[in-house]
């Protein structure tokens, strides 16, 4: 048995919650494709703007009864409030700063690179342009970050309502 | 595969208390192909001795990933993770933990200290050889890595 679907065997029947920070549709659409593809169960929450993510972590709002991510792909260059300032907001917190924030972003910028591992992104991935490169990324990011990752997520199963 | 392998070489350094399970992990990723070269130690004080260049590591390289175990020797993971990520240098090295005892306690603890992922510890040959892989084609070939200093 492949390694792959001995970690598949051993998932958690709860879905893995990620939340997808990014205001391009096009991006969201192939991400959501691309999760809805993958072999790992998965449920995923899109919200376009920075302070939407705030509210949404912080479970401020309509988001009150928001369940926790079990990690969040985060662009950098949002409307409103900066993928930037959500990845320090999350990092500082007490109460969310386990949660694995993997920037994927547009940006190639080194200063952009540097600046979010040193706020602790726990990871910088530069968004391909080209459609078949972006999906293998997705990809990747599934195989490492939905499977040989362990997520620090709740034990207990999850509400049926999430 | 659609990616272009990376020209660079990743500088890993292995902190690693079991030389049965370091040289496994060692093989696996330099005879992987992608030239990755593994740094070994055995536990955590020269892990920070190494890190923060002192005595006969005055001149080490800044490797490009750490991977440690959380259960060391003289100083434990823990303690070299909160180290890394409280200095200002050495922080926005990424450092993957794992733990061959896992437990709830240990990955969140580690997580909150701004471990940037911890993974099962491999028990067998070939899951040696896939974390390897996968970390190779996630670290090298995808995420973007800070150039070496």
């Amino acid at each position: 048995m492949s390694i792959l679907s001995q970690a598949i065997d051993m998932q958690p029947v709860t879905p893995i919650r990620i939340l997808m920070v990014e205001d391009n549709e096009g991006d969201i659409e192939l991400a959501l494709d691309a999760f809805n593809e993958s072999r790992i169960t998965n449920q995923i929450h899109v919200v376009t703007d920075g302070e939407a993510a705030l509210e949404y972590l912080f479970r401020r709002g309509k988001y009150v009864s928001a369940p926790p991510p079990d990690i969040v792909l985060l662009d950098i260059n949002l409307p409103r409030v900066s993928g930037s300032e959500v990845l320090h907001a999350v990092k500082q917190s007490d109460q969310l700063r386990h949660i694995p924030v993997v920037m994927l972003t547009s940006s190639d910028a080194e200063r952009d690179v540097l600046s979010s591992y040193q706020n602790y992104a726990n990871c910088y991935i530069t968004k391909p342009v080209d459609v078949f490169k972006f999906l293998e990324v997705v990809r990747t990011v599934e195989d490492f970050w939905l499977s040989i990752v362990k997520l620090p997520r709740l034990t207990q199963p999850q509400s049926a309502t999430a | 595969m659609t990616m272009k392998p990376s020209e660079r070489v990743l500088e890993v350094l292995l902190v690693e208390d079991n030389p049965g399970d370091a040289e496994l992990l060692r093989e696996a990723f330099e005879e992987g192909g992608s030239g990755t070269a593994v740094r070994w130690l055995e536990d955590g004080e020269e892990a920070e001795a190494y890190l923060f260049r002192r005595g006969k590591y005055a001149d080490a390289p800044r490797p490009d990933l750490i991977l440690m175990d959380v259960n060391l020797p003289r100083r434990s993971g823990h303690e070299v993770l909160k180290l890394i990520k409280q200095d200002e240098e050495l922080k926005s090295i990424p450092v993957i933990v794992f733990s061959g005892s896992y437990s709830v306690g240990d990955m969140r603890k580690a997580y909150e200290t701004y471990a940037n992922c911890y993974i099962s510890k491999p028990v067998n040959l070939e899951q040696f050889e896939r974390t390897a892989r996968l970390i190779e084609a996630f670290w090298l070939q995808t995420a973007r890595l800070l150039p070496t200093r």
